[in-house]
């Protein structure tokens, strides 16, 4: 087998896994929806609509970000059950593929909250945006992708630690706030329409060639930390 | 602690004695009188704190390469890298602290979300979360576990700085004027290199101590764990001591 069919089978598997139970996608959907209703409450979304278009980007990305953390533990709680992961670590594929099938596992199933989230958001919160939406398009995957695929390489690392729910957000959140910033700033600019997102995409570009290098280059170090 | 090391210790109290000393008898700022002279301590600590990180992702790469080649090596880069990263966090704190203070006084304001700010506060968040991680990760996988997160705060740091300056260039804030010392008076420069020198050698000195104190730590609980396969205990705390 080549790379790209190790990739595949990890991603097909966890695919699967997902398909029968689908716990990461309902926990999450039902977080995410308890999120915007929460942040409704801390300022009166359809009295100011242009406060609105400002800050709603950021809270879709809080709210995205909030949600995949729910779900990045148990993507990795998963593998140690009769210690898989073990023999993840004695099979011959290589160790980086088992990582980018998880990643892209957990890319969809982030993406597929958003694509029921954005609606919902744009209902509830009254959303008008004034720039070109199909920008969206090229942002949310990419701002997604940057932050699943340090998400995911985190979760991995904090798996074997003594409290690995608190441990994942004090990593990943401060690694990830370039990467939030961008996709926060150009979600805004599409909102608002009043500057290009064009700079910010460029960066979430760079950030996500940079980490995901890394992280592929370094998983076979965390894989075999003990 | 060795001859050399006390001679090192009287050396930087010395240096930072002349430190303050320049400090002190340079000229009065224009506008903003005695109060300039926190300056001396924020900018050698800001600066160096972007330093310190630098040792220590690259402690972290040769502990990585030393893990499976070579142990007391490895252990030692290990033991460097938190020392690093510890006195990186020390440092950033100071800077952050003598910031806010001059920032009150100067501007009226603690904290403003500007540029260099946010950048330095990022940088300190960045090394408390290596630290947790050194803290909350499972015994035999602290030190491959916190030299990988080590190398990916290093490659943040400048992803960082950049996407914060161009979020600030994009949307500049009013509040923010003054503060930039791209340019100081000539007669001041000789205070400012000494107080440099002086908080360089003495973060130096920081870290040798805790690098000292770390490695003394790895040796005791390696001899206590040789203490539960043998009767080797006595001898090793012997040679730990």
């Amino acid at each position: 087998m080549n790379y790209a069919q190790h990739v595949l089978t990890h991603l097909r598997k966890d695919l699967r896994l997902e398909w029968r139970t689908k716990d990461s996608i309902n926990g999450m959907l039902f977080f995410a929806l308890l999120v915007v209703v929460v942040l409704a409450m801390a300022f009166d979304p359809a009295s100011y609509p242009t406060m609105t278009r400002q800050i709603s980007g950021g809270l879709l990305c809080v709210a995205v970000l909030f949600a995949a953390m729910t779900a990045l533990n148990q993507s990795w709680a998963r593998e140690t059950h009769n210690n898989v992961l073990d023999a993840h670590r004695l099979s011959a594929a290589p160790a980086s593929a088992l990582f980018v099938g998880k990643a892209l596992a957990n890319f969809l199933f982030v993406m597929a909250v958003e694509v029921v989230l954005a609606p919902i958001f744009t209902v509830f919160y009254n959303l008008h945006p004034l720039g070109e939406t199909w920008k969206l398009l090229i942002i949310l995957p990419l701002g997604t992708w940057a932050l699943v695929v340090n998400g995911t390489f985190f979760a991995a690392l904090s798996l074997r630690s003594r409290n690995r729910e608190t441990l994942l957000p004090l990593v990943l959140l401060p690694i990830s706030m370039p990467a939030l910033l961008a996709m926060i700033q150009a979600t805004t600019a599409v909102l608002t329409g009043e500057f290009e997102p064009i700079l910010w995409i460029k960066v979430l570009v760079a950030y996500v060639i940079v980490f995901t290098t890394a992280c592929v280059l370094l998983f076979q170090t965390i894989l075999s930390a003990d | 602690m060795p001859k050399w090391a006390l001679a090192y210790f009287g050396l930087t109290l010395v240096v930072m004695a002349y430190g303050f000393y320049a400090a002190m008898v340079a000229p009065k700022e224009a506008t903003m009188g005695n109060l300039y002279r926190v300056f001396f301590y924020h900018l050698p600590h800001t600066i160096l704190s972007f330093v310190f990180p630098y040792l220590n992702c690259g402690a972290s790469f040769l502990y990585l390469y030393w893990r499976s080649r070579n142990v007391e090596r490895a252990a030692a880069a290990d033991a460097f890298a938190l020392a690093s990263a510890e006195i990186t966090v020390l440092y950033a704190s100071i800077g952050l602290a003598t910031g806010m203070l001059w920032g009150r006084a100067a501007w009226g304001i603690w904290w403003a979300w500007d540029a260099r700010m946010t950048t330095y506060l990022l940088l300190w968040l960045l090394y408390v979360s290596y630290l947790l991680v050194r803290r909350f990760s499972a015994t035999g996988q602290t030190a491959v576990i916190s030299a990988v997160l080590a190398i990916f705060a290093a490659i943040d740091v400048p992803i960082c700085f950049m996407s914060i300056r161009w979020w600030r260039t994009q949307h500049p804030s009013a509040v923010f004027g003054g503060g930039d010392n791209s340019g100081i008076d000539p007669s001041m420069v000789p205070a400012v290199l000494w107080n440099m020198l002086a908080w360089a050698m003495w973060g130096g000195f920081l870290i040798g101590m805790r690098y000292a104190i770390e490695r003394r730590r790895q040796r005791l609980s390696n001899a206590h764990a040789l203490g539960f396969l043998g009767d080797e205990i006595p001898q090793a705390f012997q040679e730990a001591r």
